[in-house]
């Protein structure tokens, strides 16, 4: 295991959107494999994440994937496509609807074909919310802020700021809570949450002075006289760059508008995107404290994300059986090959990826905790 | 270095100005010490260095402020950042990233420092200040102490030639507070570091000082001399000054060593009189009001407090001490009932202190925070005292009553958040203290207060312990401790290791020992009172 520097932050959100996009790649996905992305991306997040307080993000991602299955399944049982022939659960009463409202039922019976169908649907979901989970674990979103190009910097800075203010404001109501209490006052009821709210109003406010004038004087927006102008232009470019890249788009998604000129313009807005934030980049007359730097383990880690990405997109344009699933009639989906290897793949980077931990092997006893 | 041409200045609205026709000049590589009462104005003339004000405060400023050659009139402060470092009285409310190391190299960030030199001076920063091994934590996780040596860490980093300090060491323990002053004193000796600090401690910076500006507030004039000249009048004075103004010692002795060889003489007159003055506060018939049984308290993977078993009683003034994060407040926070300990059992005159009602909370226990701003509310300080009174169901004027026994003078109209550190802190005393609650609770409640609000405070406390309020104060402030404890608790690391009488546990550390123990050790002396009063009834 190499040294003890981090890992790109981009590797890893690179790496993290690749299986996420895979596991989007049909519209009824083996539930196999999606299980199997799920146990990968758990494994890595187990062995390769740091121990800041944001590493412990993926236990609350997989939470929330919980949650979407079980709402999945409810919506199912209430409103659920009826008339699939399958194995009868159980039966709900039938709310009789209007015919306008003829798209939509309520109650009816449930077989275990709609149920084991939206089980896996949910679980797609869930697994892509695994995969957010996974880069935020991985990589802290201050440490993803710090790879904006320079012109965007104060932009950055400015999400930092807000992003720190999130837990700082938690802190300050339950101190204010425990102030009021300590002088005797009401914390609940309106006139209790009035008297706590304007006080970390208040707080807020002081606190945002405070920091202006913190950055001020420790030199943040110093720039060049001279350079207002580029600045100027630098903007101006980028702006004009990112919208003209958006009108492209909607040309090349709906391929009967803009007369087919969508792709051209796409790529002319990316250019002018990139020579105005390099201008502007030029001009800045700031640095960066160890910028993260891209070697071949950012490489391999990217590439292994891809080539599961790569797996899953070929054997699903080859129409290798197993990857899609229907659960109508009843039966147990196979596993292809194709797709298991490149998954598989995808968990190299807990064996090539440097550690920020002591030295050592990953250590393996998280990785129960992780999946829980 | 710095020079202040007639400079005066105005906050808006304002009934007089703060400071008026000041003339100062700093040259290079002098420390130079600003000391004054609480709210005397030595923040604003701190902050017209790097033009914060009037930039970043309004106000109308008078006259010049140059700093090595440049005006605060056409540069604003980030023009300056690369000259001056500046660190304020709250490190907290300073910091812009999350991150200690990023902390340290946003300044020069800013400036455009080429990526190597930054990371040898990130390198050379976490040496000088001893921060190796927060490095990697996140800045929100540090105790107000390891925020504080951050804080000037990252002013430093940028290799600034003017260094602002707003009471640096108000916040450290002891021990720290030395390190963070001898890393400053070696950068003046060494590198020619200009370096001007307010400060209220000032047993911790004179011996360090090579001068003095005395600011005595009102917009009245600026005295300025070296340290010894300067203490024979100034009405603050640590006591190792009073100590030698008393006995008449010319020159003052600013060091524990010059004092100590002046003392030898002395120490052997006043010796016989130790058991009947310098004893203790007889301990027995002192009924425990609160009761901590194997208290821990975690936070997340932290470990604040281990098993900390302790009894809290009336009539006794306890004072607990240990390094900064080493669980002080904490252990407050449980027994205020703030934070239910993650192990074990708080009990408050046998209850649960979570189960309180408010209005009842109010009279069994008070707690005033670290940060004493969040216990006020209202929206001057009339009406807060006003509401403390209603609240307890106090007579009518008692609050500010107690106000003014704190520290006279507050302008009673002024919103809590205009005025300065210390009278805010009076303010947050006087609240709590006026509904007498059988517990008291104050965690550093000296930061920003002058020597002679302190000698107010102390009388009330030992007032308020004579009429049996069982009182406990977590400080670093070892001269408060030797004058009002009758018991210390040293902490380290979240466990108790000492739990004595305070003359016992303060006298023979090298780090918690007062001015007046170090001079007169062995023998077992805390104040100058004490030592007073052996003189006057020792037969000539």
């Amino acid at each position: 295991m190499p040294g003890g520097r981090s890992v790109h932050p981009l590797a890893w959100w690179g790496w993290a959107a690749c299986l996420g996009v895979a596991a989007m790649q049909t519209t009824n996905p083996n539930p196999f494999l999606l299980l199997l992305i799920a146990a990968v991306v758990s494994f890595v997040v187990a062995s390769c994440r740091g121990n800041s307080p944001w590493s412990r993000s993926l236990a609350l991602f997989v939470k929330i994937g919980l949650v979407v299955i079980v709402i999945r399944l409810a919506i199912e049982v209430l409103f659920g496509q009826r008339g699939i022939p399958g194995h009868v659960l159980f039966s709900l009463p039938r709310v009789p609807l209007p015919s306008w409202a003829a798209a939509v039922s309520i109650g009816g019976k449930v077989t275990l074909e709609s149920l084991i169908t939206a089980f896996v649907l949910g679980l797609q979901l869930a697994v892509i919310l695994v995969c957010f989970g996974a880069a935020n674990s991985l990589v802290s979103p201050y440490r993803l802020l710090r790879c904006l190009p320079s012109i965007l910097y104060e932009a950055g800075v400015a999400v930092t700021v807000a992003l720190s203010f999130t837990p700082e404001l938690v802190d300050t109501v339950s101190a204010v809570r425990h102030a009021r209490r300590l002088r005797g006052v009401p914390t609940t009821g309106v006139r209790g949450i009035r008297g706590i709210a304007v006080p970390v109003l208040e707080g807020a406010l002081d606190r945002s002075l405070q920091l202006a004038t913190s950055m001020d004087a420790r030199g943040y927006g110093r720039r060049n006289e001279s350079s207002r102008a580029a600045t100027r232009i630098a903007v101006s470019a980028t702006a004009t760059g990112l919208l003209s890249a958006a009108v492209g788009l909607y040309g090349v998604i709906d391929a009967g508008s803009l007369f087919g000129l969508g792709l051209p313009i796409v790529t002319v807005g990316v250019a002018v995107c990139a020579v105005g934030l390099t201008v502007g980049g030029r001009n800045l007359r700031r640095t960066r404290y160890r910028p993260d730097r891209w070697g071949a383990p950012e490489w391999a880690i990217l590439g292994s994300g891809a080539v599961a990405l790569a797996a899953m997109g070929i054997a699903h344009a080859l129409g290798i059986a197993g990857m899609t699933a229907s659960f109508v009639p009843l039966a147990v989906p196979a596993l292809p090959v194709l797709p298991v290897v490149g998954i598989v793949v995808a968990a190299l980077p807990a064996f090539v990826a440097p550690s920020r931990r002591a030295a050592g092997a990953p250590v393996r006893s998280d990785l129960g905790a992780a999946v829980a | 270095m710095i020079r202040l041409e007639r400079v005066s200045f105005r906050y808006s609205g304002a009934a007089r100005p703060t400071l008026d026709e000041v003339d100062l000049e700093v040259p290079e590589g002098e420390l130079c010490v600003v000391v004054g009462e609480t709210g005397s104005g030595k923040s604003t003339l701190l902050r017209t260095v790097n033009g914060l004000v009037p930039h970043f405060s309004g106000g109308t400023l008078g006259g010049s402020v140059t700093v090595d050659g440049r005006s605060t009139r056409t540069h604003r402060p980030r023009e300056l950042a690369d000259v001056v470092g500046y660190v304020g009285q709250n490190p907290l409310a300073s910091f812009v990233t999350e991150r200690v190391e990023d902390e340290l190299a946003y300044t020069m960030e800013n400036l455009g420092v080429a990526a190597n030199a930054m990371r040898r001076r990130v390198e050379d920063t976490v040496d000088l200040l001893g921060l190796a091994e927060l490095r990697d934590r996140p800045l929100r996780s540090l105790s107000g102490g390891q925020q504080q040596r951050v804080a000037i860490g990252a002013v430093l980093t940028a290799s600034p030639r003017v260094l602002v300090l707003d009471e640096p060491t108000s916040a450290l323990d002891p021990a720290a507070a030395e390190e963070v002053l001898n890393a400053l004193a070696r950068l003046v000796h060494d590198l020619g570091l200009t370096v001007l600090m307010a400060e209220h401690r000032l047993e911790r910076v004179l011996p360090f000082a090579d001068r003095v500006v005395v600011v005595p507030g009102r917009g009245a004039r600026l005295t300025v001399g070296p340290p010894a000249e300067i203490m024979r009048t100034a009405t603050v004075a640590p006591p190792l000054v009073e100590l030698g103004r008393y006995l008449g010692w010319d020159p003052l002795p600013l060091t524990v060593r010059d004092a100590r060889r002046r003392a030898a003489a002395l120490r052997q007159r006043i010796a016989p009189m130790q058991r009947t003055i310098a004893r203790e506060r007889p301990a027995d018939g002192r009924q425990t009001v609160a009761e901590l049984r194997d208290v821990a308290v975690h936070y997340g993977p932290v470990v604040a407090v281990q098993s900390v078993s302790l009894d809290i009683r009336a009539g006794e003034v306890t004072v607990l001490m240990g390094r900064n994060g080493s669980g002080k407040s904490s252990l407050l926070n449980v027994v205020s009932g703030g934070r239910r300990p993650t192990r074990g059992s708080v009990r408050l005159h046998g209850g649960d202190p979570r189960r309180l009602a408010a209005q009842e909370l109010v009279r069994e226990v008070g707690l005033v925070p670290q940060d004493p701003g969040v216990l006020l509310y209202a929206e001057s300080v009339r009406s807060e005292c006003h509401h403390a009174d209603r609240v307890a169901a106090l007579d009518a004027g008692t609050t500010r009553g107690a106000l003014a026994r704190v520290l006279p003078g507050i302008p009673l109209d002024l919103h809590p958040r205009d005025l300065s550190e210390g009278q805010r802190l009076a303010v947050a005393l006087a609240v709590v203290l006026a509904p007498a609650p059988s517990v008291l609770l104050l965690d550093e409640p000296t930061r920003g207060l002058d020597y002679p609000s302190k000698d107010r405070l102390v009388t009330l406390l030992r007032e308020l312990a004579a009429s049996d309020h069982a009182i406990v104060l977590a400080t670093h402030d070892v001269e408060l401790a030797a004058r009002v404890a009758d018991r210390a608790i040293v902490l380290a690391d979240g466990e108790l290791i000492a739990d004595a009488p305070a003359r016992e546990v303060v006298c023979h550390s090298p780090v918690f020992a007062p001015q007046v123990a170090k001079v007169f050790a062995p023998d077992e002396w805390l104040t100058v009172g004490e030592v007073r009063a052996a003189l006057e009834e020792v037969p000539a």
